[in-house]
């Protein structure tokens, strides 16, 4: 079920929210932010996956004995109108703490929102290093892995192949610019023997893939770095596959494991590229077993990347919340530093040095099957193994 | 006569679009105070004559002399602040003011204050507008908003308009045109009083023969572009090739002429 | 050199698309001067459509035939809304029509998820075009062939119905002149469906042609419309050929541009408009427009300043918003800080566009340039607020005196397209500069000082500067030089020749209102704390002109009202429902209906009727029901 309400409804409710909460004592309030309208593919999976956790924590006796309620606000894409929901929930909701957010630049929107109004932040999905490094602050948490860490994972694959001429295929913007640039630095690390010959940068969500795949064909690459996803990857794999792109070349792929980006290639899935994602079908652990049945038991449809991402998020609030016992951003920020907990991938824990927590990704290679898309011999990689030095990660983050 | 200086000296003045020679050659001169007519059949080049005197059309060749300038290759507005009014065969005017605001934004420029962020112009020229509306006659329809005007006052309007910045030369294309007989005479009259009064000159179209007749003290006849007779009016009642011209009409008005065009 | 040619094929694949929906658009815009902004949404309505159709019928022609259908369906639902929706308002205020068929688009996107769903949808292939033909080692797909043939075949065809029949001969006597055909006696109400379906068609096909290479999804709308708009404006509007070359243009352009510079995409069509409507005013193939008739009945009431008792009224209402603080909570306030800012800025445009009769389609990005400008200050040389605040719509300013000057060469529908070009321009630059701008992930903590970081006193500013900014506008609009830039909007011809240097009046505009733009940018910056280059956007451009229409651009100050009731139920719904788009999209739609003239339009014009009974036969008269 969405949570929408009946328009003629949501007047009351407004009203009712600026009256303030009569109800607070019996419950404890999450405000949740993400890009519903904008991105419905990713964020319907993890609106299931979210709601999922908040009946399994209230069905367990709540956060020490309280009700748990996320109040869920839609940001439509826009940084600006992320800071009016946080803003909503903090000022007229009194939520205990802001969690959510897809779109890097969102989640540091809403980051710096948090670090000035001094509330705690669980930025679930954003990728960019920025958030935890550059510009990390006190109150911000992150959950998924960065930028940095799927690079890294990559990394530890690609540096295997043979391969030394390569291209790269970004979006333009500071996701794939930030992905390519991690990627080829630490590449070079691994293997100073290769070349980077030519590297091409769609705008996002328009790429006019039939130039792009012919003008990386024309600088004749061994291997070939994407970073493209959703409908410009679509378009990037049919024009590649139609004009052989792919042919005797390796590929490899951020996120492209991911069900969301995975599933619609369907029968034009290519094969053998090295991807992180999440491959659901082949993970054979009780944690992940038992999250696995409850979720098909509750929605009949099988889980995404997203489910995992919005499930964990309200597992590791409550976990936050019944560990400070408390609403108070600074106990919440005590509570969470180091704090280890279970996952449907294993355990993870927040990190006191950056705030980014270990869960990590799956990395595998694509195949077809039955006409559709998997991962095989995939292997979870833990977060915490694709992380720099603690030296790093100080000069990396503010003081 | 000679004492009385040369306000507009035209030599040579051509202008072709393609292959049609919308005005060739065409030489004339007008001084001040004297009151000129330029006639002719529709299409035979007046109104591009106009558009080139005052700056809207370039002349393909020729001499414009404008109180002693070469003004051949100038902007309008910069001819009408040597001291050049006009009026247009279709009324152009501004249509969301009232009809003393028309009157007023001329002014304005007039006294260069068109930059002039935080001024009223409500205030602004206020009793010289409506000295300029009273004088044609429009003075009770100040406050009215001009896009209700009906064709013959907008004509007026104009007039009031182009008298707005004190000119030596008005320029007038088809200044009656849709108004009733008595009051086409009735504004030539007053344009020529106004002309002899403040030495004004007047160069002007005009279909209606019997208007023509009465206010002109010289007449130009134009054909196909190019001037066939000039002259006073007996002179050009009496040439045989402008008869030739109006055949058959006794020299009045042409009835296909358009009449209101664009009410 | 093999590779080269099929770099050029590939472009010209690329182009094949383009021109499709493009000369659908050039077509209605050249009968109907309709802006038709949903004609993207139609696009995309193809693509799914035809996605339904050929997943359920298999086969060659279940293919092809699904293609057409849907192409067909599509055309259907643009007849309907052609003659449900637009032919209500012909005869509002030109880019009226583009404010009804924004609202569409926001309601076509919401409505494709609800019955498609979420996911990307992987089309088939077409049968017989699935694999690539070998051209010297380079391969190229053989649907891309298909697609390069076809495009002259849709341009003979449509050469053809223009030329050789009865209805192409009366289209192009009214892309020339409407009133004509009026004249003709022609029923125009046909005409203009016909066209209009004909327009939508072609853009459905083109969506529909795109399922073997493309996924369809909900966001194909925005991706398209854009660049369609500058196709059809570089090549000329309303002419089929210019369509066709500008597409090729832009498109062969990229294909090439990105060999040597990988990152040109994003900007590279924005580049060509903008250097040819420089260059060629008019776009390739176009013809000047013949000055703009102004709508008979429009605007019979001139405006005049409030009278003493308005006054009274107003300040009572500005005492009464200052008085919020005293019951709202700081949600409330904060909310009412955004308002205030966007009334700052729908005040701007309303500015440009009503007094001065320009619309510009990239006001956004004299509002972003005050944000960043705000942000460099305070971020990077650490001024206090209140210099940068002073300084920082200085930016604006520098922007709208620049851009101002070459995009007021220009008049109508390619000024809208020059500005919109140079927002996309900024734009692009804040979001690849990456050092200076932080590119997309912006530029944070640009929070006010002290004294201004409490939401009421953030609001109280917010609320002073708001009513100084439209105070001073009204001031302007009555003063002197509000009077030559109207005399400039009403008649080049006549205020030309009463001395008024027109290019210099709008450009002195033009900047008055960058800068006041810049100023509620700024605020704006210290409301969010941070900037981003969506505050530049196309998005926020349209809700400025949303906003500006709303209100009612005949209007002196409907923008306030415009800005207040858009942004009010814009923030509401986007928190209420995930469905904001689809409820604000059928909001605007039927405030559309509702108020043809604006809310204040509408309001002002109920108020004279009824001052004055006998005028309104006049009012009412429009040239769509004169013509019949
Ligand atoms: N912009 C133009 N392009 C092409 N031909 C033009 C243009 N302007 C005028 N002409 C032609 O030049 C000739 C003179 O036109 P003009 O308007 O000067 O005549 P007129 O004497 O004022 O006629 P009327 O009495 O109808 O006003 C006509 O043949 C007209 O068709
Ligand atoms: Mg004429």
């Amino acid at each position: 079920m969405r949570r929408r309400h009946v328009l003629g409804a949501g007047l009351a409710i407004a009203v009712a929210g600026m009256a303030g909460s009569a109800m607070a004592q019996s419950e404890i309030k999450i405000g949740e932010i993400n890009s519903y309208s904008l991105l419905p593919a990713f964020t319907e999976p993890y609106r299931k996956g979210w709601q999922l956790a908040v009946e399994e924590v209230n069905a367990a006796g709540g956060i020490n004995g309280k009700k748990l309620v996320v109040i869920s606000k839609d940001d439509g894409g826009k940084p600006a109108d992320a800071q009016t929901a946080a803003n909503e929930l903090v000022s007229s909701e009194n939520v205990a703490m802001l969690a959510g957010t897809f779109l890097s630049n969102i989640g540091l929107a809403v980051s710096d929102f948090a670090n000035q109004k001094k509330v705690f932040f669980l930025a679930a999905e954003p990728l960019t290093d920025a958030i935890t490094w550059s510009k990390g602050n006190r109150y911000t948490f992150r959950l998924r892995p960065s930028n940095y860490m799927q690079a890294a994972m990559l990394v530890e694959e690609a540096a295997k192949l043979p391969a030394k001429r390569w291209a790269t295929i970004a979006p333009n913007y500071e996701y794939g610019q930030s992905a390519v640039a991690v990627f080829k630095k630490l590449m070079s690390e691994k293997r100073p023997d290769i070349q980077w010959v030519d590297e091409q940068w769609p705008p996002q969500g328009k790429i006019d893939a039939g130039p792009v795949v012919q003008a990386v064909a024309a600088a004749n690459p061994e291997a070939i770095l994407n970073v493209t996803f959703g409908a410009d990857l679509v378009k990037l794999v049919r024009e590649g596959n139609t004009r052989g792109l792919f042919k005797g070349r390796s590929v490899v792929s951020f996120l492209t494991g991911e069900p969301e980006y995975l599933d619609p290639l369907k029968d034009e899935t290519p094969e053998g590229w090295i991807v992180t994602g999440y491959p659901w079908y082949d993970i054979k652990t009780p944690d992940h077993d038992k999250f696995l049945k409850a979720y098909q038991a509750k929605y009949n449809d099988y889980p995404r990347l997203g489910s995992i991402v919005g499930y964990q998020t309200i597992k590791a609030a409550a976990a936050i919340l019944a560990k400070a016992n408390s609403t108070d951003p600074e106990k919440l920020i005590a509570a969470t530093e180091g704090l280890s907990m279970p996952s449907p991938f294993g355990e993870i824990t927040f990190r006191k040095i950056d705030h980014q927590s270990t869960l990590g990704a799956y990395v595998g290679k694509t195949a077809l099957k039955d006409g559709k898309g998997v991962m095989v011999n995939s292997v979870y990689r833990k977060g915490a193994d694709y992380l720099p030095s603690d030296a790093e990660v100080e000069k990396l983050r503010p003081k | 006569m000679s004492m009385v200086p040369t306000l507009l000296s035209v030599e040579a003045l051509s202008k072709s679009y393609g292959g049609v020679h919308a005005v060739r050659s065409v030489s004339f001169e007008l001084r001040a105070g004297e009151i000129l007519a330029l006639i002719g059949p529709n299409g035979a080049g007046k109104s591009t004559c106009f558009d080139m005197l005052n700056g809207q059309n370039i002349p393909d060749s020729g001499r414009i002399t404008l109180l002693g300038e070469d003004t051949v290759g100038r902007k309008p507005r910069a001819i009408w602040r040597l001291g050049v009014g006009r009026t247009f065969q279709i009324t152009a005017t501004f249509p969301t003011m009232t009809v003393r605001e028309n009157v007023q934004v001329a002014l304005v420029s007039y006294g260069r204050q068109l930059f002039n962020l935080w001024g009223s112009t409500a205030a602004y020229a206020r009793e010289e507008a409506g000295r300029l509306l009273d004088l044609v006659g429009m003075g009770a329809y100040a406050g009215r908003p001009c896009g209700e005007l009906a064709y013959g006052d907008l004509k007026r309007l104009e007039l009031a308009i182009a008298l707005a910045n004190q000119p030596r030369l008005l320029l007038m294309d088809e200044p009656t045109a849709g108004m009733a007989p008595r009051e086409r005479i009735e504004l030539m009259r007053l344009t020529a009083r106004i002309a002899r009064e403040q030495s004004i000159g007047v160069l002007f179209t005009e279909h209606d023969m019997d208007v023509v007749f009465e206010h002109a003290d010289r007449i130009l006849v134009l054909n196909r572009g190019s001037l066939i007779a000039q002259g006073s009016p007996e002179e050009v009642r009496g040439n045989p090739q402008v008869r030739a011209i109006y055949l058959g009409e006794g020299l009045v008005y042409d009835a296909r002429h358009r009449e209101g065009a664009g009410a | 050199m093999a590779f080269y040619f099929v770099q050029f094929l590939t472009g010209l694949a690329s182009a094949a698309s383009l021109f499709l929906v493009a000369s659908g658009l050039s077509i209605i815009f050249g009968v109907t001067r309709i802006v038709n902004f949903a004609h993207g949404a139609f696009y995309m309505l193809g693509a799914y459509m035809a996605f339904t159709l050929t997943e359920r019928f298999s086969g060659a022609l279940g293919f092809w035939g699904g293609i057409v259908a849907a192409a067909l369906v599509v055309a259907a639902i643009g007849v309907l809304v052609e003659m449900v929706l637009l032919r209500r308002i012909y005869h509002a205020p030109e880019l009226f029509q583009l404010l009804a068929t924004f609202g569409l688009t926001l309601m076509v996107q919401d409505i494709v998820v609800l019955i498609w769903g979420p996911d990307d949808l992987l089309g088939r292939r077409a049968p017989s075009f699935r694999g690539a033909v070998d051209f010297f080692g380079q391969n190229i797909p053989s649907y891309d062939l298909f697609l390069i043939a076809l495009s002259p075949v849709v341009l003979g065809v449509l050469w053809l119905l223009f030329q050789r029949t009865r209805w192409g001969v009366l289209v192009r006597a009214a892309t020339q002149d409407r009133d004509m055909v009026a004249a003709l006696g022609v029923n125009q109400k046909w005409l203009f469906t016909s066209v209009f379906a004909l327009g939508v068609f072609l853009a459905a096909l083109g969506g529909a042609l795109q399922i073997p290479r493309d996924a369809v999804h909900h966001a194909l709308d925005l991706r398209i419309i854009v660049e369609v708009f500058v196709v059809v404006v570089i090549g000329g509007l309303g002419s089929i050929i210019g369509a066709f070359v500008a597409a090729v243009l832009v498109s062969e352009l990229n294909a090439f541009g990105i060999l040597i510079f990988p990152k040109i995409s994003i900007i590279l069509v924005f580049l060509v408009m903008a250097v040819v409507l420089i260059v060629r005013p008019w776009g390739l193939f176009g013809k000047p427009e013949a000055a703009a008739r102004r709508t008979p009945g429009l605007t019979v009431n001139p405006w005049r300043p409030l009278t003493s008792g308005e006054r009274l009224m107003s300040l009572g209402a500005l005492v009464l918003a200052a008085m919020l603080p005293l019951f709202a909570g700081n949600y409330a306030l904060t909310v009412g800080s955004e308002i205030a800012i966007y009334v700052i800025f729908a005040a701007s445009l309303h500015f440009l566009m009503s007094v001065g009769g320009l619309a510009s389609f990239g006001h956004a990005a004299y509002f972003g340039l005050g944000a960043y400008g705000v942000a460099f200050l305070a971020k990077a040389a650490g001024l206090p607020m209140i210099v940068s605040l002073l300084l920082g719509p200085l930016l604006g300013l520098l922007g709208a005196a620049v851009f101002g000057f070459f995009a007021v060469q220009l008049s109508g529908v390619y000024f809208a397209m020059l500005t919109l070009a140079f927002a996309q321009i900024v734009w692009s630059i804040a979001f690849q500069w990456v050092t200076v701008t932080g590119g997309d992930n912006g530029i944070l903590g640009v929070w006010p000082d002290k004294w201004a970081s409490s939401p009421a006193s953030f609001y109280w500013l917010s609320l002073a500067v708001a009513a100084l900014a439209v105070a001073v506008l009204r001031v302007i609009v009555f003063s002197p030089f509000g009077f030559a830039l109207r005399a400039t909007r009403d008649s080049p011809l006549r205020s030309e020749a009463i001395g008024i240097n027109g290019k210099r009046v709008q450009w002195t505009a033009f900047v008055i209102s960058g800068t006041v733009a810049g100023i509620g940018g700024a605020l704006f910056a210290y409301l969010k704390g941070s900037v981003f280059p969506d505050s530049l956007g196309i998005s926020l451009s349209v809700d400025a002109l949303v906003m500006v229409l709303l209100g009612g651009v005949e209007t002196v100050s409907g923008a306030i009202i415009g800005a207040i009731v858009f942004k009010a139920a814009n923030i509401w719904l986007v928190s209420q429902t995930d469905l904001s788009k689809l409820v604000l999209g059928g909001f605007i739609v039927l405030m559309v209906v509702a108020f043809p003239k604006g809310i204040v339009g509408t309001l002002e014009t109920i108020r004279n009727r009824w001052r004055s009974p006998e005028k309104k036969s006049a009012l009412a008269m429009s040239r769509i029901e004169t013509a019949e």
